[in-house]
């Protein structure tokens, strides 16, 4: 039963405390969840929440709140918000807080602090967490007046979600939070330092535009900006006209369907041939919202060498930070590609080009092992695919399942992938699946995760059983740590060290702990049977793949070789 | 290659941080680093002078600089005609005999002596970083006892007449 509570402070003239203006600031934010842990910094703030209606989400462990909130934010476009106090609260968010930031999340997250009169003398539950999370966060601040306090989150918001998207911390001191102020919410964003770039420069998109018409073998490289941009349409549009081929990059999965004829599949490490032969012979390539991680382009000396460069992105320091680029657009992917289909031009002649792309697909496809006796782990995501129709939202870790679930699943709409990209972070898979189902409460969603990102994160089983969310956790079970593994195979002549690992928790007694229905298949037949059960019904499940241990994921770049430089290109 | 590159940023605590900490990050040298107030309430200027090894890492680190949300302007100045001032302190072991010595050394300088003692005098030189070297030089031979720089700080000339900046086709630069 719930303690009688005061009325909520709706009322915006009264006076009110500091916490009570932060919960009333995020209502004005349209703010609809919340995913956090309380604890003593933050008592005020849980108190002024205790009478409100936004909905909060009680994780077991911030990192599991913070991943959620990810999850939320790249499926809904909608920053992602998070509570923490002082301390281990907040310094536990910080993977999640670099995760963001690297692979740009909109966030917004509200650490508690000590009072403002201790700060500084090492008191309980103190951390510096504003020098802690400097160069993790696209900004943060930490309010020192709570007459500051609207005006902080009115700026924490709009600079967490315009520009290039990232997270920002607002750092509350106990005693400001409880202070008690008329607020003042009229007043407006003051950022002469923040002008993010919107519209392309048009003597820039014209020189593009030019360069299209004069390509005999262009390719787009499109990347997570297009699905920030919601660019999916245009894009398609785009390479149509021209008849441009297109890659993704891994986290732009889902921003060009899977399914098209121009479409040639992931680039980098563990791309396609086709895509990373097309982006070694090139003439013209076009990266619209992507930043050239090293994962991407392999070595750099051997990088689209033949190539004119033109970058489309909303961050002008990505742009020529790692290739040479000749063409430079700073401007948001969707106005660009507006502005660029707008614009008359000769069409290219790729043809020719095309057909020897179509060639590669042909001669060099995504190959693996046929086995009857072998539960392979790349059958797992075509099942899962199978029996989810291709629309499920996927949420995964790093590693092997990562990677095949990035070249099986053939994402045909945006914002169905939740990966940890840049930051590769393990145990982001199953927190993420939970906050893009709250997102989507329809959606069917699917943490495809591996045995050893799972058990970072599992304790958000708890979690999942009391939300009672129909998230499926699919745990490709190698019992090992299959992409360290992968490496110790090939450039530590099989010295499995600390790779793998045999015993293990029974996963279906463990799901059952927290009473959430749990399989283990060990073969395609039983996992046939269990996923038409599993996808069938709107509840929770686990199931517990056993799959071969010793697949590899390929075909690889190995690290310090070119992209026309692939190895495991054939079986 | 030094390049001095000036940022007006807003007086926000926690600016600094942000600033050196990305700089760390990125990989900059930073050689000196000066911060002060503008005529502007509420508006810092800093003074870096970092070594980089080409234009593309200069570029970086202005982009670098810009994204930061208090950072107003970041430009590299070290191609402009620009007013370059750096202040030292040097303690130099003297006695009274050479007092006069060592004064008649600092003179075409326009350095000062701030303070006496019966084994030391200090002197108080600005300018720019060379004219800074040349005095030290000189009374290296004396013994220093003890000496800080300031960096720089520097802002561009009120008319950008690069011709008359004589500095920039030296050869010795």
């Amino acid at each position: 039963m719930r303690a009688k509570a005061k009325p909520e402070a709706e009322a915006v003239t009264a006076e009110m405390t500091g916490a009570d203006v932060l919960i009333h600031s995020l209502k004005k934010e349209n703010v609809d969840v919340l995913f956090g842990y309380p604890g003593g910094a933050v008592l005020p703030i849980y108190d002024a929440l205790y009478r409100s209606p936004i909905k909060h989400i009680l994780s077991k462990h911030e990192q599991g709140s913070i991943h959620a909130a990810e999850g939320y934010a790249r499926v809904s476009g909608k920053p992602g918000v998070v509570i923490a106090t002082s301390g281990p609260g907040a310094t536990n968010l910080v993977t999640g807080i670099t995760d963001a930031m690297m692979d740009s999340l909109p966030l917004v997250i509200f650490t508690g602090q000590v009072a403002s009169t201790v700060i500084g003398t090492d008191a309980f539950q103190e951390a510096d967490i504003m020098g802690i999370t400097a160069p993790i966060t696209k900004h943060n601040y930490q309010v020192r007046d709570v007459q500051d306090l609207p005006r902080i989150i009115k700026e924490a918001f709009h600079i967490a979600t315009t520009g290039r998207p990232g997270p920002v911390l607002v750092d509350i001191p106990k005693d400001v939070a409880n202070k008690t102020i008329s607020p003042d919410y009229d007043s407006t964003i003051h950022l002469p330092g923040y002008q993010p770039t919107f519209s392309p420069n048009i003597l820039q998109i014209k020189k593009l535009a030019d360069a299209v018409g004069a390509a005999k073998k262009p390719v787009i490289l499109a990347g997570a900006g297009v699905l920030h941009a919601n660019a999916g349409k245009e894009l398609v549009a785009f390479s149509e006209k021209h008849r441009i081929p297109v890659i993704n990059t891994l986290l732009g999965l889902g921003s060009y369907p899977g399914n098209h004829p121009l479409f040639l599949g992931m680039g980098g490490m563990h791309g396609t041939y086709t895509a990373n032969m097309a982006l070694y012979e090139c003439d013209l390539l076009i990266s619209i919202g992507a930043r050239f991680d090293d994962r991407l382009t392999g070595n750099l000396e051997h990088f689209a060498i033949h190539a004119t460069v033109a970058h489309i992105d909303v961050d002008p320091a990505e742009i020529g930070k790692n290739v040479p680029t000749q063409i430079p657009i700073v401007s948001d992917a969707r106005e660009a590609l507006k502005k660029l289909l707008e614009i008359e031009s000769p069409l290219p002649d790729t043809e020719e080009w095309r057909k020897k792309l179509t060639q590669n697909s042909e001669d060099f496809p995504l190959w693996k092992k046929v086995s009857t006796t072998e539960f392979l782990p790349q059958r797992v995501v075509e099942l899962v695919h199978e029996y989810t129709k291709g629309d499920a939202i996927i949420t995964t870790d790093v590693g092997q399942h990562q990677m095949w679930a990035a070249q099986y699943y053939a994402f045909a709409d945006a914002n169905r992938w939740v990966t940890s990209g840049g930051l590769g972070t393990m145990g982001f898979g199953f927190p993420s699946a939970i906050g893009a189902q709250l997102a989507f409460p329809e959606q069917t969603v699917v943490s495809l995760t591996g045995d050893g990102g799972f058990q970072m994160t599992l304790q958000e089983l708890s979690t999942l059983q009391e939300l009672n969310l129909p998230v499926k956790v699919v745990i490709m079970n190698n019992q090992t740590l299959g992409m360290v593994r992968q490496w110790q195979e090939a450039f530590y002549e099989e010295r499995y060290s600390q790779s793998l690992i045999p015993v293990q928790p029974d996963f279906v007694k463990l799901g059952e702990a927290y009473g959430i229905k749990s399989f283990k298949v060990t073969n395609e037949e039983e996992a046939k049977a269990v996923f038409e059960e599993a996808f069938s019904h709107r509840e929770p499940v686990l199931i517990d793949c056993r799959v071969s241990g010793k697949e590899n994921v390929y075909p690889m770049i190995a690290p310090g070789k070119g992209l026309h430089q692939m190895i495991g290109v054939k079986p | 290659m030094k390049r001095i590159v000036t940022a007006t940023v807003i007086n926000q605590s926690g600016v600094l941080n942000r600033i050196t900490g990305l700089m760390t990050k990125r990989q900059f040298n930073i050689e000196s680093i000066t911060v002060g107030h503008t005529e502007k309430e509420g508006v810092s200027k800093m003074t870096f002078v970092v070594n980089v090894d080409d234009n593309a890492k200069i570029e970086q680190l202005i982009k670098q600089l810009n994204k930061q949300v208090d950072v107003l302007k970041v430009t590299d100045i070290t191609d402009q005609a620009i007013v370059v001032r750096e202040l030292a302190l040097i303690k130099v072991i003297s006695n009274a005999q050479i007092r006069s010595e060592i004064s008649g050394i600092i003179e075409p300088f326009r350095a000062s002596i701030i303070d006496v003692s019966r084994e030391s005098i200090t002197v108080q030189v600005t300018g720019n970083s060379d004219k800074i070297e040349a005095i030290l030089d000189l009374l290296r031979p004396y013994g220093i006892k003890e000496m800080v720089r300031t960096g720089i700080t520097a802002f561009p000339r009120g008319s950008q007449k690069s011709v008359t900046d004589l500095k920039q086709y030296s050869i010795l630069n």
